[in-house]
């Protein structure tokens, strides 16, 4: 049965239908538990048959979710889920692939796989979940946590600097990048099904706060009162404004952004106009440097391009080569090369 | 055109069989050559085998040791089944190819140089003291001085070609030579230059030409007077085609995929000596084949367990230190009961070792190489054809039982070809999936009565919605299990399954082992030289049996009591005894190991004197 037999069934679902029968084990007031809810929230809108969705995981607190909807789910190797998630598309390209993640499974451990698995352009969604800590095996800093981090494995500081999960996404020629916080439903939400809906590796950090280990880390991103002056929303096509009382826009002065205050109804020539879909290399790099540079954190999807899919390719030769070579069979292929008599 | 040859007109001398080198530069072509005469010697109707033996570096520095590269070939009128210990011919392009083979040409044996290549300087870069032409050391031999590289550039002179292009042309020269040495007709293989070089007609008329006047200087001399003749083997009749144990893996993937119907998905990282799986498996497309080029070799295994789980028959290679890294990833294949296939083309190792060069030393990695109790089933083909009917066996194997299975090649099967008579579709046995559930029906981690395995449950499914991890698993329900009873049941589940699997291989037969003084026990590429040896010593009326394993894991049933008919039980392996201790392990029985780790294969006569001692010291 093909998705387009299938649609009638699915209109039906709804969110409950995406909850398992296992108790969901996360520590009472995590930042997973929001994550989850948003995802078995979406998922009943994407038009996609139930047992097309397949989860697939690493290891790490976040790494559990699979196990907690009651879709297809593989809970992996540490940092190896794209691994196994571009095997499960390309195996099956008519299956929704998601890959649930966190920092350290993806930029640890896992690095070099996500790397490739977005620069391929497989139609693979990536929820990077990001605490920048390493929860799961009591808190030792990750590679997203910042530098100088007091934690056990580092009583006194840790030495090295961050990476950045959006900076590395776009590097690695994501066609889908977004960012999205634990504590924004709503955006969340938008983001997770422009995501899904995103033909290509579609990429999502997710900001989310693990009240044990690493309680507070985006308070400043996510506190009623601080918010709207810490984080600007990216929308395509809208220039860079943000602010609670006095609104503000970003602007571009010669090769940095600067943060200017205006009044609505006239914005400076030079203010910085969000685009999703353009291919400039220069605006991904400062854009996804804001938080770097006392500039506000930058909410939503930072690109979005349409290019075709590695399965897409693989699909295509395939047929190519039937068209050129025929349909294989046993008798072609073990003859195939050049053969005698032997009488 | 050729003129009719002057030794078609007179007697040519017959020989039984022939075992040539071709030796020279790993540039200079020689892989080619020799690939070549042994296809015009199997097409002549002669049975063969060969042992290319190259360096892993792909331009050592020219004229030295280090950058030798050979192609040893025996053509023979009888079934063989090595290409023999020693060399009736060779032809050395260069001092470094003498100096490093020479030891292996018999007496009297033909030896052909490139005079052109012996100048002082290149006997220096060889490690000559002095020119080996002038010391009277190459008098044993029948010596033919040929000025290869003079005669290359005299023939095509008229090409205009740069004398750097030229001069790649010798090989074909040698060739020609050769070709007129043992009468191999040379339209065949001016023919295959011409689809060789297609619209390049410039280098095809350039290597027709060198491989003509080698054939044309032969035939005026009239080296050794008339040359030789090695008359047809009496192989069986019907179709014939040549196949190296890496072809065969690939073909026989494929015709896994076909008779059981479902899409092959194949990963791999490309590694020596496995890559020509990935070369041959690339070009299948119109046979529904998917190959992926991954990242690493993590990542191949990665995807074959994600190929695996969505449906496909999954399938990676591998060789040498690959698969270490694929150790983590067989463990998740393992606890979540996927079907995999993983390729191992053994190399002499640890480390990077020396990629080129064969060994049996992953034997005990393939076994219990992984943390936890974690068994896999481990097959050895012994032929280059054979590696085709054990590709197919191990899909069998892993879908009827749902568990990862490795397949121990190494890289002499994988290099070495061999002729193959073509089986039909209805010659080869196929297989089905039996486990494949259609509707949910309550028990989705229930198990087969038989075969103890689970059902292969697709994504895609509806109403079968499941999630597969690393966590142990309950027995019943599937959902993640801390229970100690019941992580104990499963630990003995997972053992036997894979001990079943012995109910469903062909066991040791009585008749055949039925007691002798001497039994020799061995697996894997070794099975030539060991038949030979052990069918000399048989002959020569010594009670002695050569078991040849095909599954290490699990072993066939039978094993135990074969072995305890014999008197002496020899293990003679690549390796410094890794079956030997699986079988005493099993077994507590007493073995004599014969083992050989210097990256080269047995050699027949090695393993007879080895045996030929043993059953004089039994019989005293």
């Amino acid at each position: 049965m093909s998705i387009v037999e299938k649609i009638d069934v699915v209109t039906k679902l709804s969110k409950a239908d995406f909850a398992s029968d296992q108790e969901v084990r996360w520590c009472p007031g995590c930042g997973d538990y929001a994550i989850l809810a948003g995802i078995q929230k979406v998922l009943p809108e994407l038009n996609t048959p139930k047992e097309n969705f397949v989860f697939v995981s690493g290891i790490g607190c976040s790494s559990r979710l699979p196990y907690y909807l009651s879709t297809y789910g593989f809970h992996t190797l540490h940092g190896r889920a794209p691994t196994v998630a571009t095997g499960i598309k390309l195996a099956n390209p008519e299956l929704s692939v998601w890959v649930i993640t966190g920092d350290g499974d993806a930029l640890s451990i896992g690095a070099n796989h996500l790397l490739h698995l977005l620069r391929r352009n497989i139609n693979v969604n990536i929820l990077l979940i990001n605490n920048r800590i390493y929860g799961l095996t009591k808190g030792q800093y990750s590679p997203t946590s910042e530098q100088g981090k007091v934690t056990k494995s580092s009583p006194l500081g840790s030495i090295s600097g961050p990476v950045d999960p959006v900076s590395f996404a776009l590097n690695a020629g994501a066609t889908f990048v977004a960012r999205a916080i634990d504590k924004d439903a709503k955006g969340l939400q938008k983001i997770l099904k422009q995501a899904a809906e995103h033909q290509g590796a579609s990429f999502v950090e997710i900001y989310q706060n693990c009240h044990v280990f690493n309680d507070g880390a985006f308070e400043a991103a996510t506190a009623r009162d601080t918010k709207d002056d810490a984080t600007v929303q990216l929308v395509d096509g809208e220039p860079l404004v943000f602010g609670s009382k006095d609104k503000k826009a970003i602007v571009l002065d010669g090769l940095e952004a600067k943060v200017v205050s205006v009044n609505t109804e006239s914005l400076p020539d030079n203010a910085l106009v969000h685009t999703t879909g353009s291919d400039n290399e220069a605006y991904d790099a400062l854009l996804s440097s804001f938080q770097h540079k006392g500039l506000p954190l930058p909410v939503g999807v930072f690109r979005q391009l349409r290019k075709p899919t590695y399965e897409q390719g693989m699909i295509e030769q395939q047929q190519s080569s039937i068209a050129s070579q025929g349909q294989g069979n046993i008798e072609a292929l073990l003859t195939g090369g050049s053969y005698w008599f032997h009488e | 055109m050729i003129e009719v040859s002057k030794a078609e007109a007179t007697n040519r001398e017959v020989l039984e069989e022939v075992t040539i080198l071709f030796s020279g530069d790993s540039g200079d072509g020689i892989q080619l050559i020799g690939d070549r005469f042994a296809y015009s010697s199997s097409v002549k109707g002669n049975d063969i085998s060969c042992f290319p033996d190259f360096p892993a570096e792909i331009r050592a520095p020219a004229g030295t040791t280090a950058g030798v590269s050979g192609f040893k070939l025996c053509f023979s009128s009888e079934p063989i089944l090595t290409p023999g210990d020693h060399l009736d011919a060779m032809v050395a392009m260069n001092p470094a190819a003498l100096k490093q083979n020479i030891s292996e040409l018999s007496d009297n044996g033909i030896l052909i140089i490139n005079s052109d290549s012996f100048k002082e300087k290149d006997c220096v870069k060889a490690g000559y003291q002095e020119n080996p032409l002038k010391t009277g050391e190459l008098d044993r031999f029948r010596l033919v001085e040929i000025p290869l590289t003079q005669l290359t550039l005299d023939a095509l002179s008229s090409l205009n070609l740069p004398r750097k292009k030229a001069l790649l042309c010798k090989n074909m020269l040698s060739l020609g030579v050769v070709c007129w040495l043992y009468e191999r007709p040379i339209e065949e293989l001016e023919n295959w230059l011409d689809a060789k070089f297609g619209k390049q007609h410039l280098l095809s008329e350039a290597n027709k030409k060198a491989l003509h006047s080698g054939y044309n200087y032969a035939d005026t001399i009239e080296l050794f007077d008339a040359g030789f003749r090695v008359p047809k083997a009496n192989l069986p009749k019907g179709r014939y085609r040549h196949i190296t144990g890496n072809e065969a893996l690939a073909l026989g993937a494929v015709v896994a995929s076909i008779k059981c119907k479902r899409e092959l998905f194949f990963a791999s990282y490309p590694i020596t000596p496995s890559s020509d799986v990935l070369h041959s498996l690339a070009r299948y497309k119109n046979f529904g084949v998917k190959t992926f080029q991954s990242e690493d070799e993590i990542s191949a295994m990665g995807a074959v367990v994600g190929a695996s789980f969505a449906g496909n028959l999954a399938l990676t290679s591998t060789s040498g230190p690959g698969l270490d890294l694929k150790q983590e990833m067989l463990g998740l294949a393992v606890m979540a009961e996927l079907p995999a296939v993983v390729f191992n083309i053994q190399r002499a190792g640890p480390s990077t070792g020396m990629p080129t060069k064969t060994e049996q030393t992953d034997l005990l990695a393939a076994l219990y190489g992984r943390h936890g109790e974690c068994e896999v089933p481990v097959l050895a083909p012994s032929t280059p054809a054979d590696c085709f009917t054990m590709a197919i066996e191990a899909f069998r194997i892993a879908v009827t039982y749902m568990t990862p299975v490795i397949v121990l090649s190494d890289g002499y099967l994988a290099n070495s070809a061999e002729p193959w008579q073509i089986p039909t579709d209805e010659d080869i046995d196929g297989f089905s999936v039996a486990n494949l559930p259609a509707q949910s029906d309550g028990a989705l981690f229930q198990r087969c009565p038989n075969t103890l395995a689970r059902s292969w449950v697709l994504p895609g499914q509806k109403g079968l919605e499941h999630r597969l991890g690393g966590l142990e698993r309950d027995y019943d329900k599937g959902a993640i299990s801390y229970d100690p009873d019941n992580h104990f049941k499963m630990v003995l589940t997972r053992k036997e399954k894979i001990k079943r699997i012995s109910q469903d291989i062909s066991p040791i037969s009585a008749d055949e082992y039925s007691g002798a003084d001497v039994l020799v026990v061995a697996w894997g590429s070794t099975h030539g030289a060991l038949h030979t040896a052990v069918q000399q010593l048989k002959s020569e009326g010594y009670a002695i049996d050569h078991l040849h394993l095909r599954n290490l894991n699990p072993l066939p049933e039978g094993l135990g009591d074969c072995l305890r008919r014999y008197r002496k039980v020899l293990v003679a392996e690549l390796n410094l005894g890794q079956l030997n201790s699986v079988l005493k392990n099993h077994w507590s029985i007493e073995t004599e190991v014969l083992q050989k780790v210097s990256g080269m294969p047995f050699k027949i006569d090695e393993v007879y004197q080895h045996c030929k001692q043993l059953l004089t010291d039994n019989s005293q």
